[in-house]
């Protein structure tokens, strides 16, 4: 213990040094770091995504582990505390010396732990959708950024489905207001009037829905066809679906197209009056492909056979981030942070989804885009799905500031926010007077 | 695999016999299906292939339309991928799903979900789909069918079914279904052109509630003429009746709030108000309330009706329980030191959080909804009130009755207030003023867990459901006057629709705040709220 740990140091100040000492360096294990929440508010949403992260190592380790070591999974619990998934990314990184982090969920807690894993060079797959706006060296945006999910839907409802008038409904924080954000620039973009769009928000947890349901129902009778676009997050889902079943709002009338329901949300309710209220994503455990099927079957064998457990987006998201970098850290022979940062980009793995995932210069990944419809048993049934994957894009064109700026980690440029118009590093003015 | 493909051809086989095989033909259309063309064409990759199939497969008028049509709207109209055969699944829960043959229905066995494609349809399809069977369903036996088909068929009505719909107008024997198919006529005619028939269609309309109905008014009183005055007089009838149901609305969300408010505040109104104890553990024995309907839920399975029913006695008994547990090991010991106790209590409302956490788990709880509570009690088209709030609202009403008759008509309830207004003097009376406090906390807390098992049927059942509410509860408490359960249930009832009255224009999260300002400066004018306890207990 104590000599693997002054070994450590010595290594550390080594490395300081630029002395490059793979013997040295050299541990028993490979740690993995999983930083999600286990208790508290989002503890719904992330800690199955715990489970699978124990899955996928296990399911390693059975193959021979990495670079012939064994993979060490160290779990933490941040609470749904944003502060405190500062510090225990602190204590994965800087006492537990991890080699890689996988975790969070919202976007605060992202926000969060950024400025710990850029001070102490450390790796974080995030894997869940998010409103873009940022591109750290350190982080791995394997969820959707903003044009692989929110406008695709949108695309859709307006072309597909003929949505002339438009509800967007959030939760009160910084993913769905910046996502609404770029929904209404693009919406007005397109033609869209401002007495055509309602923007609404509720807080964390928020159950009371009657009104804003019958607000909803009212601003849809209107004559146009109306849609809800839903970034309602966590379990306030659970009684918002409820209100819009006991208000017969059917999808066939006022679809919901939501983006952060997934079939983990809806195992909670009866989805029998909800067929046909849409999701957008990049996987839907009702996919196709033996590839899907048999991560479903290792999932309910993890869980000891029970078969009403279900798969969703971000799990998917970890399933490709960890065999990503399972590859990058083959392909630099080493975990070192920044030999892995630098070979995992252009690592291409399978979805689940029977494609191809590339890790892109900006940190984000390819995926598929699928529109999904609530089914009676709490599944989805894909409508819609772009014929190719589409690449996500870190700064969104739809935001003043933002619409100039490119994100490169490849060598020569290295710059996560490289404004093309000023040629700078360094984001723009617009950009920084908005955050 | 192999030993199901067994059982499938000895299944077929099983058929063929009961079909009387032997000969060739027969033998022919059991192993590749025969399939209509109409129902081959279902399978086509594209919407609108699909779209144009119904048309084709409702056309068609086969036998058995009405079946394929409800199993593809269900999603249970399958092929199977060894030989194309459709199949309509009967169980898709589990890995392995029943089938039966979709032609013939006769049974396949079960087969893994791996082997089967879903012919997927969309919400256009859906409604296309509803509104075809709705045109079947308008010659059903049961006027409920017929009436449900009726308005699903308002704004649908084209040429085609307009003709056919004003025969079966004149058959109709059922006043609402005549209704209802007049109106759908109705539509229809506004469009035609002719002025005697929009003349007699805006008569028919006007009064209609239905959404569908005021736009197409609309539209027509944007015109000038005759026609359209007509349509702007019924339409401005229309508007009339709409706002008075909409602000009938708006009351029934603010009491239903008010009710949640009242329940969850109650039984503080009790151990807070009464006995002067800041329970902040008060939250959590509304989460044990709301935690014992779900564990009588996972021990009745199938039966949630009875388990809700059976959640009143025992999450009243369970949060009683608790209460006299936190009474006695806690609170008894701090009497008289309100800081010590508000800390003491948070700290057992966080232990309590972390035992179910621990011992049950972090995720939410799933707690069903009784059949007779879903859905809504349809007043007319634009006002229906949803049956669980109803519920809850009447239980609310319920629940405070019985607490003012506990506490005016028993001699509990006389104690109680013998004790608050004069310790010294009760106990020298010969009450026994500690039992009397352990019976009052056991009171307010059991209050707590009814309110709890009423919560489960409207929030999220989880370990923090109690703090949602703590809050609320003291703000409704001391808005309403310590000490005076008129005032909880005035204060809640009242905070309700202040806060719904506001939540339109304000949004959600400013509604909140906005009534909490109101409260600050109301307490700021009246520090005892609104019913002050009066005479010498209250300056005491």
């Amino acid at each position: 213990m104590n000599a693997s740990k002054s070994h450590r140091w010595i290594a550390a100040g080594l490395l300081g040094l630029g002395i490059s000492v793979p013997a040295l360096a050299q541990e028993d294990t490979i740690k993995v770091g999983i930083l999600h929440s286990l208790s508290g508010t989002m503890a719904i949403s992330e800690s199955t995504l715990k489970d699978e992260m124990l899955m996928l190592i296990q399911q390693q380790n059975d193959k021979g582990g990495l670079l012939g070591k064994q993979l060490e999974p160290v779990v933490v619990d941040p609470a749904s505390d944003w502060p405190l998934f500062a510090e225990k990314a602190r204590q994965l990184l800087a006492k537990d010396k991890v080699d890689v982090i996988f975790g969070n969920w919202t976007s605060a807690s992202r926000k969060a732990v950024l400025p710990v894993v850029e001070e102490l060079d450390g790796l974080l797959f995030y894997p869940v959708q998010y409103e873009g706006e940022e591109s750290s060296e350190n982080i791995f945006y394997t969820g959707a950024a903003p044009n692989q999910q929110a406008i695709p839907a949108v695309d859709y409802l307006m072309n597909n489905v003929g949505v002339q008038r438009w509800v967007l409904e959030g939760t009160d924080y910084v993913y769905p207001r910046t996502t609404n954000k770029i929904l209404e620039t693009y919406l007005k973009e397109h033609g869209v009037a401002d007495d055509d769009i309602m923007i609404d928000y509720t807080p964390f947890g928020y159950s009371n829905w009657q009104n804003i349901v019958s607000n909803i129902k009212q601003f849809g009778s209107q004559g146009k066809k109306t849609a809800v676009v839903s970034t309602i997050n966590g379990d306030a889902n659970v009684p918002f679906y409820r209100e819009l079943a006991n208000q017969g709002i059917d999808a066939a009338d006022i679809p919901v197209m939501a983006f952060s329901v997934g079939e983990q949300e809806l195992s909670g309710i009866d989805t029998a009056p909800l067929v046909g209220h849409l999701a957008a994503w990049n996987y839907f455990m009702s996919v196709d492909t033996d590839a899907n099927y048999d991560f479903i079957d290792n999932w309910i064998a993890y869980n000891d056979g029970d078969d009403t457990v279900v798969t969703n987006d971000p799990m998917e998201a970890h399933y490709i981030g960890f065999n990503m970098w399972l590859q990058a850290v083959k392909k630099a022979g080493t975990t070192e942070v920044d030999a892995v940062k630098d070979a995992i980009i252009g690592v291409t793995v399978p979805n689940l989804s029977g494609g191809y995932a590339t890790m892109m210069p900006n940190h984000h990944i390819t995926k598929p885009v699928m529109i999904g419809e609530i089914q009676d048993n709490g599944q989805f049934s894909v409508v819609w799905q772009t014929p190719s994957t589409v690449a996500g894009d870190a700064w969104s064109d739809y935001l003043p500031g933002s619409r100039d700026l490119i994100s490169d980690w490849r060598k020569p440029l290295e710059c996560g926010n490289y404004n093309v118009v000023e040629k700078t590093c360094g984001g723009s003015a617009e950009e920084t007077a908005s955050q | 695999m192999t030993l199901l493909r067994t059982i499938t051809a000895t299944l077929m086989l099983g058929c063929l016999i009961a079909l009387g095989a032997g000969n060739a033909l027969a033998l022919d259309a059991a192993s590749p299906q025969q399939a209509p063309d109409e129902l081959r064409a279902l399978a086509a990759d594209s919407y609108a292939a699909k779209a144009r199939a119904i048309k084709d497969l409702v056309a068609s008028q086969a036998p058995r339309t009405r079946v394929w049509l409800q199993a593809l709207l269900d999603g249970k109209l399958q092929r199977l991928e060894d030989d194309g055969r459709f199949v309509i699944v009967t169980d898709n829960r589990g890995r392995d799903w029943t089938v039966i043959d979709a032609v013939d229905d006769a049974p396949l066995g079960e087969v893994s979900r791996r082997r089967i494609d879903r012919i997927t349809i969309n919400n256009a399809l859906r409604n296309q789909l509803r509104s075809a069977m709705a045109i079947l369903d308008l010659d059903a036996d049961d006027p409920a069918e017929r009436l449900a088909s009726a308005d699903r068929l308002i704004g649908e009505v084209d040429a085609d079914l307009a003709e056919p719909l004003a025969a079966r107008l004149d058959a109709e024997s059922d006043g609402d279904v005549r209704a209802k198919l007049a109106q759908a006529l109705a539509l229809y005619r506004l469009q035609s052109g002719d002025a005697a028939q929009i003349d007699a269609a805006i008569d028919t309309l006007s009064g209609s509630l239905n959404p569908t109905v005021r736009a197409a008014l609309a539209q027509v009183a944007r015109g000038d003429g005759e026609a359209a005055e007509a349509a702007r007089q019924a339409l401005a009838g229309i508007e009339q009746a709409l706002r008075l149901n909409h602000a009938a609305e708006t009351l029934y969300f603010g009491l239903s709030l008010g009710s949640v408010l009242v329940l969850a505040a109650i039984g503080l109104a009790i151990t807070f108000g009464v006995m002067g104890v800041i329970n902040m553990a008060h939250g959590e024995l509304i989460m044990l309330g709301a935690y014992t309907t779900w564990m009588l839920q996972q021990l009745l399975p199938g039966q949630p009706g009875l388990a809700l029913i059976l959640a009143i006695p025992a999450g009243f008994l369970v949060s009683a329980l608790v209460g006299v547990i936190i009474e006695r090991s806690v609170i008894r010991f701090l009497k008289g030191r309100p800081l010590e106790t508000l800390l003491a209590t948070f700290g057992v409302s966080l232990i309590l959080q972390q035992l179910v956490r621990t011992v049950i788990s972090p995720l939410n709880r799933t707690v069903v909804t009784p059949e007779w509570m879903s859905g809504s009690l349809v007043v007319n088209e634009a006002l229906s009130l949803t049956l669980n709030r109803l519920y809850v609202l009447g239980f609310a009403l319920v629940v405070f009755a019985a607490l003012m008759l506990v506490m005016r008509r028993t001699r509990l309830g006389l104690e109680v207030r013998a004790v608050t207004q004069n310790r010294t003097m009760a106990r020298a009376m010969g009450i026994h003023a500690t039992r009397v406090d352990i019976l009052t906390f056991a009171l307010g807390s059991g209050v707590a867990g009814l309110a709890g098992v009423a919560l489960s049927q409207l929030t999220n059942v989880g370990p923090n459901l109690g703090q949602n509410y703590i809050i609320d509860s003291f703000m409704v408490v001391v808005f309403g006057g310590v000490g005076n359960l008129w005032g909880t249930l005035v204060a809640g009832m009242s905070l309700g629709v202040i806060n719904q009255v506001i939540e339109p224009w304000a949004g959600a999260v400013l509604a909140k705040v906005i009534v909490l300002v109101f409260i600050i400066l109301f307490i700021q004018k009246r520090p005892r709220g609104l019913f002050p306890q009066k005479g010498r207990a209250a300056e005491g």
